[in-house]
């Protein structure tokens, strides 16, 4: 479980987090949702802590993270897993390596080991035969599960996705966010997910945050949001001329 | 004025990041490794060229200069090896490597500022500074100050090439010349000024690619500030080390 105790964030005077508090549950997929812009990432930066929050707490299962130490910090790192927005995959790494670089960093495993467990976690993504293969030379579905295998390669207690389908088609989209919420489910994972994609809203939206202007509007999960009447909630999920006319029809 | 202060505090804060104990050993030689080869060994070729070069330039304009009967025909050779060891080498070689060195450096680091890999370090919990700046510093350290022994080598036989060729000096003369009065000193002040370019170079680099922020425009322009920085510095910091070793 993650908590956030109102936090807030600004850069100079723009204020760009404002006061939010929401808990995220383990072995649920949690949602961030909101248009471009409202500060999805940011929040998500500081509750990992790219960045420091100006005012609030956060929590990690009971722990304060916000009270921490470089150290201590470092140490709840390595139960964290997270995906980028673009991959963030190193460029000068193969596949393999790529997976391989947290467990080169912080175990002691040999050569054998750590092939066996890139191997498993790139399985676990259904990728196959990538291993020497660099980023460059992966289409943009293949770098997001070559992301994930390397944010789950140390078997993570947290797992950070910051709009994991951006860039995909929709039926990709779907397969991505399906294996998120698998792995998930399967190591009782506390999971993240930055989105603006209604169809993952629907498909794997456990528990959702609804975030606009950098303040926190709605909380709820896939069954409640169709039917909300919080404007800018319906503004955003009903944005369309499609989800429109979905909703007259009900 | 602010905005300097500002610059020089965050790069001295950044320095400091890079200045702690590598995560891992055996990961950090292997590092070093790579980079002497991408900072050194790819450098060669265009240090060789300009040596050779400028060499001969230096040997034509001196023997140009002194048409007298009463200049001993030593001079052209010892003027060639006392310009190019005291100056050329150093401070000429590292301005070369201000630019190929400064702006690789700069755009590898800030590509991986503007795609997130270096979040991608620091949320694994590795000190990204250190991680992607010391091995470039200690790598330059080591292999700076042999490509520009390897220069004066080939500086001064460029010297020799044009000076056979053009027959102002004898090879005789031309090797009385660079073998009169060696004063080792000099090499080591040469020395010196290397070590300090090649830190000044790549922690400058480091640190323009490490903050950057943007996009692709932005790694370009760092690039940029890079090679201008560093090769502003090198000039000053050659001035300041004359003035405190040979002054
Ligand atoms: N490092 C930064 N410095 C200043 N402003 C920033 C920075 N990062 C993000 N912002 C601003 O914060 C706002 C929210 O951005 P972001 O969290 O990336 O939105 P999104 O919800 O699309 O992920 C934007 O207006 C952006 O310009
Ligand atoms: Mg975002």
């Amino acid at each position: 479980m993650i908590e956030t105790r109102h936090i807030s964030k600004s850069f100079g005077d723009h204020l760009i987090i404002h006061d939010i508090s929401i808990i995220f549950e383990r072995g649920k997929t949690n949602l961030i949702i909101g248009p471009s812009g409202s500060g999805k990432t940011v929040l998500m930066k500081c509750i990992v802590g790219l960045l420091e929050v100006d005012e609030g707490q956060i929590l990690y299962d009971d722990r304060t993270f916000t009270d921490m130490d470089f150290y201590e910090k470092k140490s709840i790192r390595q139960e964290i897993g997270m995906m980028f927005q673009g991959g963030a995959l190193f460029d000068s790494m193969t596949v393999e390596e790529n997976v391989m670089f947290p467990l080169t960093m912080f175990t002691t495993q040999s050569m054998e080991e750590k092939r066996e467990r890139v191997n498993f976690c790139l399985n676990r993504v259904n990728l196959e035969n990538v291993n020497k293969l660099y980023p460059a030379e992966l289409s943009g579905g293949m770098k997001k599960r070559v992301a994930i295998a390397r944010a789950i390669s140390m078997n993570p207690h947290y797992l950070f996705c910051d709009e994991p389908n951006s860039g995909l088609d929709p039926k990709t989209s779907i397969v991505i966010d399906n294996l998120i919420s698998e792995i998930t489910k399967e190591y009782g994972i506390t999971t993240i997910i930055n989105t603006h994609d209604m169809n993952s809203v629907i498909e794997i939206g456990d528990h959702i945050a609804f975030i606009y202007k950098g303040k926190l509007w709605w909380v709820g999960n896939n069954s409640k949001i169709l039917d909300t009447d919080n404007e800018e909630l319906n503004n955003f999920v009903y944005a369309t001329e499609l989800t429109r006319r979905l909703k007259k029809q009900k | 004025m602010k905005k300097i202060l500002f610059s020089i505090g965050q790069y001295v804060d950044l320095t400091i990041k890079v200045f702690r104990k590598p995560e891992k050993g055996p990961v950090f030689r292997k590092q070093i490794a790579n980079e002497i080869n991408n900072l050194g060994i790819d450098s060669l070729g265009i240090v060789a060229i300009i040596s050779v070069f400028m060499g001969a330039v230096v040997a034509i304009q001196t023997a140009h200069n002194i048409t007298s009967a009463w200049v001993p025909v030593t001079t052209v050779g010892f003027t060639t090896r006392e310009s190019i060891l005291l100056e050329f080498s150093p401070t000429i070689i590292c301005l070369i490597l201000a630019g190929k060195v400064g702006s690789r450096i700069a755009s590898e680091i800030g590509t991986m500022r503007v795609t997130e890999q270096i979040d991608a370090l620091e949320i694994m919990g590795v000190n990204s500074a250190n991680y992607l700046i010391l091995p470039k510093i200690v790598a330059a350290v080591i292999i700076f100050p042999l490509l520009v022994i390897i220069s004066m080598f080939l500086g001064i036989f460029g010297g020799w090439l044009a000076a056979v060729w053009m027959h102002v000096v004898t090879t005789t003369n031309y090797y009385a010349g660079i073998t009169m009065d060696f004063i080792p000193y000099e090499i080591f002040y040469s020395m010196v000024k290397t070590v300090v370019f090649s830190f000044l170079i790549t922690s400058i680099s480091g640190y323009y690619g490490y903050y950057t922020n943007g996009g692709a425009l932005e790694v370009g322009r760092a690039s940029t500030k890079a090679v201008v920085m560093s090769s502003i510095l090198v000039i000053v910091f050659n001035l300041i080390i004359t003035q405190l070793m040979l002054g």
